[in-house]
């Protein structure tokens, strides 16, 4: 079958644009609507865009990590974020905001490093489910 | 402090993946995790017996508002004792579960359900509750299903549409209860119900959370799904989800019938007590009729559950003490039992009493690990299953329930009845085939070890009956006095 055209060139182009997006709705959590499991979600479809325009395995090769891996990451910043409070002998998650804001992120503290690891754990989670799937075939 | 028993575990499990390839490291990693799991857990115990009850408001809100984490000494004995199964479950896996099952996530998927049991134990909060309940579930439902046998998928088909039933309706009892008194932190809600004045609400939820949990642990007459699924999956899950997913209910029930809804007990303490009494009966019944030896533990499993549920029916301290002891004791006697049915498996490579025979001529020691705790199950003294079901029974004549006691006597001698029925064909008549009798398998050093230490154990609970009695007195005091909780959560009681 002849491959469409229109797929892949679309997808060069909206691929950065998707991955820029689901940064921005990551840091856009929080307070608004946003947070690390929408901009995991965004991201990964976008990865999904390039494996199904060209094939799961350049995807495979574009991906820095087996994607268990990835998703094993996220849990662990998430988990983190959340001991960093024990360290300043406060219970376990407790939100700790930095002071003055920094320029482009805005006001960051531990909530946004837990939603940082939630957002590597969708990435991770849906591109593994995706390409187990897509092994199959 | 009292955090740990959750953290533990997920961080296992993500290391775990990391190593996914590694069988070595994964297996050693589970038994490190568990091992960690126990000091921690037998320090919280001791911190637990000596200043009290411990609480952690998650984040540091405070308490109606945020997550509370409480743990009293009922909480501390059952951390304790699952996080001791856990661990010897840790070390049989390693000859227990085979190459396919740990390739295929066998060891984070336990940490991941191991963590789902600490956190339901650990909660002081309706709806953290609910999410340990599912993050235990969905573990549960993996494992269940791991290996996909064609016996297991039907087995597990049943097991995960009753649970997620009972989920949904634990879940809509949560929301009711949401809309009634505006609270789901467990504390602020036991003074919130006292003062609701509609107490037919209040019975409506108790009894919607009564058949919620009465399916997760398998009561009369919401168990069907249990003698469907429990044998199919390899015998260490059996034991895994014997030890900790139908106690977890009953955990969760003692605790919600003593905490939240102790003035209830008119109308609902007369539907356990005469639901416990048909669960006893019911289980020990449907065990008389099995060959298959994971089949008929699993109806016992049952038969014993209506036992605990008796003495939070009598609903005394006594006999809530008598129920605690009673958990402990079952907890170790059936992993006891499941485990070295595996043994025998492992060796004849059967379950099925009628291909089974000759064990004691040629393995007496492998006998005598399932005949101590056998007897146990059966309530025979010097151990512990008979020290747990005197509890009960003093406890009913207490409250005079003469007919639950002769109840529970009758069902007694029946799973004696069933024990030696099983002692007689797979241990003393000669096998069917004579080929099982000059095989020479011999049985993994890694199940002989965490097999002999558990029923150890289960007979030192047995021994030393009078100071862990003493104990588990001492938790139901702590039950049956709610405000020692509500006060260590909220603070002064307002």
């Amino acid at each position: 079958m002849q491959r469409s055209i229109i797929l892949p060139v679309a997808t060069r182009y909206l691929m950065p644009l998707m991955l820029v997006f689901s940064i921005f709705l990551l840091l856009r959590g929080h307070n608004e609507v946003g947070g690390g499991f929408v901009g995991g979600l965004v991201a990964a479809s976008a990865l999904m865009l390039y494996a199904i325009s060209t094939s799961p395995s350049a995807l495979w090769k574009l991906l820095p990590l087996d994607p268990r891996f990835i998703a094993a990451i996220g849990l662990f910043i998430s988990l983190f974020s959340g001991f960093i409070p024990l360290f300043y002998g406060k219970p376990f998650m407790t939100g700790m905001w930095i002071e003055t804001p920094l320029p482009v992120l805005g006001k960051i503290g531990t909530p946004t490093l837990f939603d940082v690891g939630v957002y590597v754990l969708v990435i991770g989670v849906v591109v593994w489910i995706l390409l187990e799937f897509a092994e199959d075939e | 402090m009292i955090i740990y028993p959750i953290l533990i575990p997920l961080l296992f499990a993500i290391i775990i993946v990391f190593f996914w390839e590694n069988q070595r490291v994964k297996r050693a990693l589970s038994i490190i995790s568990t091992g960690l799991l126990m000091v921690v857990n037998i320090n919280i115990f001791l911190l637990v017996y000596r200043e009290g009850i411990q609480v952690v408001q998650v984040g540091d809100w405070p308490a109606p508002f945020g997550i509370s984490l409480v743990v009293d000494l009922f909480s501390a004995i059952m951390l304790l004792t699952t996080s001791i199964v856990a661990f010897l479950l840790a070390i049989y896996s390693v000859s227990g579960i085979d190459l396919a099952r740990r390739k295929y996530g066998y060891f984070p998927l336990f940490q991941f359900l191991l963590m789902g049991v600490n956190g339901s134990l650990v909660t002081g909060d309706l709806f953290n509750l609910y999410v340990w309940f599912e993050v235990m579930l969905m573990s549960s439902f993996v494992l269940i299903a791991l290996g996909g046998e064609r016996t297991q998928i039907e087995g597990a088909v049943k097991y995960v549409i009753l649970n997620l039933l009972a989920s949904t309706l634990f879940l809509s009892a949560i929301g009711l209860t949401y809309n009634l008194a505006g609270t789901l932190n467990m504390a602020d809600l036991a003074l919130r119900l006292q003062a609701v004045q509609s107490s037919g609400q209040v019975t409506v939820i108790a009894v919607l959370f009564l058949v919620a949990f009465g399916i997760k642990s398998a009561i009369f007459p919401l168990f069907f799904w249990l003698p469907a699924s429990y044998h199919t999956p390899p015998v260490t899950v059996t034991a895994l989800f014997s030890a900790l997913l139908t106690k977890v209910g009953m955990y969760t029930l003692i605790r919600f019938f003593t905490l939240l809804f102790p003035f209830e007990s008119e109308y609902t303490h007369t539907i356990i007590l005469i639901s416990a009494g048909f669960t006893m009966l019911t289980g020990v019944l449907g065990a008389a009729s099995q060959t298959d030896i994971r089949r008929l533990l699993s109806f016992h499993i049952i038969s014993q559950i209506g036992y605990i549920f008796m003495g939070l029916g009598l609903f005394t301290e006594y006999a809530i003490a008598a129920s605690i002891y009673f958990l402990v004791h079952i907890i170790l006697a059936k992993t006891a039992l499941f485990l070295s049915a595996g043994m025998v498996e492992s060796i004849q490579g059967s379950f099925d009493l009628k291909k089974l025979g000759g064990l004691y001529k040629n393995r007496v020691g492998l006998s005598m690990l399932f005949l101590l705790p056998a007897l146990s199950v059966a309530g025979l003294p010097p151990f512990s299953g008979f020290f747990a079901k005197l509890g009960l029974i003093i406890a009913g004549l207490e409250s005079k329930q003469y007919f639950i006691i002769g109840l529970a006597l009758v069902v007694s001698l029946m799973t004696l009845f069933s024990m030696t029925k099983v002692w007689n064909e797979a241990y003393w008549k000669p096998p069917k085939d004579p080929k099982y009798l000059d095989q020479h398998n011999q049985v993994s050093v890694w199940r002989w070890v965490p097999v002999i230490i558990i029923v150890v154990l289960s007979v030192l609970l047995g021994l030393l009956a009078n100071p862990i009695f003493e104990v588990c007195q001492m938790a139901a005091a702590q039950l049956m006095d709610p405000t020692q909780y509500i006060r260590a959560v909220l603070g002064a009681v307002r």
